[in-house]
């Protein structure tokens, strides 16, 4: 209130070259009621500033605000604290060679076997599903994003912006769902093919389908990298577009001026210099195919082996956190070991978070200087 | 004289080929946005088209009957929308003051840069992980805390078990995130004439983030916060083990059919629905999973389409 109590004599100065409408004593009453400490010199008695609940908890509340600041803080230091604790007993256990080198990953063998967890192929079904994602989804990302904010105009810039917007807000379970009911199916009618008829040697050759049935399974690694695609072009879209739309006019007016047509400004020109802000685009792209659960789980077909070719079905790290879980004892191994691959994503997708953000914070500095 | 053969600013062959590749590019990369549009309308339509025989009001307002055979979508409807409810609760509020602090209090350094990181990692953080977590700190250890010190050991109807209250904890954590970036952005938007103006009459800075900051934001924190309505409603994996059921009792009529749920028990959500009668239960017939699929998407389509129709009503009456 001290800050209030020096400012009102200011105030007074420039409303006494004002004519009220009321009564003298009505202005005063009035200044007093709306300037805390106010009223005129005329004025006998400056009215007293009504009791405020707000102001008056003023100092409490700015620490509430900043012990909320803190809060996102709190929020990944706790996550992190808390699967270490439900993971630690395993980890001085584990042999971290065996961990990331075997693809053996059985945590319930017969009686009188030792379980075996071995996380490989768990890493490369995460990975190549993550790669097929990523192969599909920069390409036609960077090309909706180019489109959206270089090329189109008007009714039609606004359309594609509200369904990737829809796009992204459709949940991981329905993206599952579909893999599973619409695209699978889908895809298998379409490999599948008699042994022996031309589209059957086309299909075995290209590693889509068995060689001796000629059938193939709809639920498999190529129908999880195409959902994930689906999944991560929103984010990329929309990241891009925010890189390309920092690049200042004036880029794009020299370019002009020099006789660039618009494809050779968005080559020699836009790319060049939101190559930083596409580049974190394509990571946080990344990092929610690999982050992705409920989708791989429904849509990849669940089996654990390391995948040979495009219609194998593959599980991924996430997939095995989900559907694992709810069967393991508290305190187990097992348990501890979900926790152990938990870690292992945590980390992972951590690792790229922080990535693009000092790839966008060195584009930041890079235009200061 | 002036013949078509001879005009001096007919396009040169080098021209041409240039002014053909730009057409062509840019046709491509209209290509790629109708690759996201067409198939997605495609498969939309494809689920609404075989739901369709269930969908009616009935099968909104009746509970499941038999593991999800038949019946309706009630339960686990309500189950989500207490969920949503939940989270808010928890992360509106924090998220909302994280986003002050953020835009009005803190300022460039170590602490703020810091801050920043720790938003965008949490935002970045799997969903599964979230879970884990939700399940480490909220069901195995503050569960077992509160049981302690408010449940009847002799009474098991008394205990705490993982359910509302954990999972709203859970995907309130998840969504601190979206909310803190939204409501900054919103935050931001608001010209700093008008907290300078505010500061000369003598206002204090809270005062003038309360009369000043947040009702000219409040449209845009909306936003946010139908963003994260939207994002609860559909998650299923921070759920699955912090209590999310597949099969929950909820009376047929009067008013226990509105408030079924304990926040100290399994409920049942629609995501989980989804995910259960999709995978696991042996010949389930397909148009009730997908009519399941096509409330949700209806759900979360509705909710997002509210924040857009918000959106562009806002930068209609934006007066600076």
């Amino acid at each position: 209130m001290e800050r209030s109590e020096k400012n009102s004599g200011a105030v007074r100065r420039v409303e006494t070259g004002v004519t009220p409408a009321g009564s003298p004593e009505k202005r005063d009453a009035r200044l007093g009621d709306l300037i805390p400490g106010g009223g005129t010199a005329a004025a006998p008695k400056p009215s007293r500033k009504k009791f405020n609940f707000f102001d008056a908890t003023e100092k409490p509340t700015e620490w509430l605000i900043r012990l909320c600041g803190w809060s996102s803080i709190i929020g990944i230091v706790a996550i992190f604290v808390f699967i270490l604790k439900e993971a630690a007993p395993m980890l001085p256990r584990l042999n971290w060679g065996y961990f990331f080198t075997s693809p053996r990953w059985i945590p319930n063998p017969g009686e009188g076997n030792a379980p075996s967890f071995g996380a490989l192929a768990l890493l490369v079904g995460t990975f190549s599903t993550t790669f097929i994602c990523l192969i599909i989804a920069v390409p036609v990302g960077l090309g909706a994003a180019v489109y959206i904010s270089e090329f189109a105009k008007g009714k039609v810039k606004e359309t594609l912006k509200i369904v990737i917007e829809l796009l992204a807000a459709i949940p991981s379970i329905v993206w599952g769902f579909i893999g599973l009911m619409v695209i699978g199916p889908l895809l298998q009618s379409i490999f599948t093919a008699a042994p022996g008829s031309w589209w059957g040697h086309v299909m075995v050759t290209l590693h889509l389908a068995s060689a001796e049935t000629g059938a193939a399974q709809g639920t498999n690694l190529l129908t999880g990298g195409v959902i994930l695609a689906l999944m991560s072009v929103p984010v990329i879209v929309s990241l891009s577009e925010d890189a390309l739309r920092a690049v200042p006019d004036s880029f794009r007016e020299a370019a002009l001026a020099l006789g660039a047509n618009p494809w050779e400004t968005v080559r020699r020109v836009l790319f060049p210099a939101a190559r930083n802000g596409l580049l974190a685009a394509c990571l946080l792209g990344m990092g929610r195919a690999i982050g992705e659960t409920m989708a791989v789980l429904l849509a990849t077909g669940h089996n654990l082996r390391i995948p040979q070719a495009l219609t194998d079905p593959v599980r991924t790290i996430t997939a095995t956190i989900a559907a694992e879980m709810g069967e393991t004892v508290n305190g187990g191994p097992h348990y501890r070991m979900l926790f152990v691959l938990g870690i292992v994503l945590f980390i992972i997708t951590c690792g790229i978070n922080v990535a693009s953000d000092l790839i966008v914070k060195g584009v930041k500095k890079a235009n200061q200087a | 004289m002036n013949t078509a053969g001879s005009n001096p600013f007919a396009p040169s062959d080098f021209e041409r080929r240039k002014f053909r590749r730009v057409t062509r590019n840019k046709w491509i990369m209209f290509a790629f946005c109708a690759v996201l549009a067409v198939p997605l309308i495609a498969i939309l339509v494809d689920i609404f088209i075989k739901a369709a025989p269930v969908l009616s009001l009935h099968y909104l307002w009746d509970n499941p009957v038999n593991k999800g055979k038949a019946g309706g979508l009630w339960a686990p409807l309500l189950g989500t929308f207490y969920l949503v409810i939940g989270s808010l609760i928890f992360v509106a509020p924090i998220g909302i003051l994280a986003a002050i602090y953020l835009n009005e209090y803190a300022k460039e350094g170590w602490l703020n840069r810091t801050i920043g990181i720790a938003v965008t990692s949490l935002a970045g953080v799997p969903s599964i992980v979230h879970g884990l977590f939700g399940l480490g700190a909220f069901v195995l250890t503050m569960l077992p805390v509160i049981n302690r010190v408010v449940a009847d050991p002799n009474d098991s109807e008394t205990k705490w078990e993982g359910g509302l209250f954990t999972a709203s904890l859970t995907i309130a954590v998840m969504n601190l995130p979206v909310i803190i970036t939204s409501a900054r952005e919103a935050l931001g938007a608001v010209p700093q004439a008008f907290r300078e103006a505010c500061w000369n009459l003598g206002a204090t800075r809270w005062q003038t983030i309360r009369t000043i900051v947040l009702p000219n934001s409040f449209s845009g924190i909306l936003t946010g916060i139908i963003l994260t309505i939207s994002r609860a409603a559909g998650e299923t994996a921070p759920i699955l083990f912090t209590g999310a059921t597949f099969f929950k009792w909820v009376a047929d009529s009067g008013w226990e059919k509105l408030f079924p749920y304990n926040i100290r028990e399994p409920f049942m959500a629609m995501s989980m629905h989804l995910n259960i009668i999709s995978t696991q239960i042996s010949q389930m017939p397909d148009r009730m999973k997908y009519g399941c699929a096509a409330v949700l998407i209806t759900l979360i389509l509705f909710v997002n389409s509210f924040a857009i129709v918000l959106r562009v009503w806002l930068r209609g009456r934006k007066r600076w």
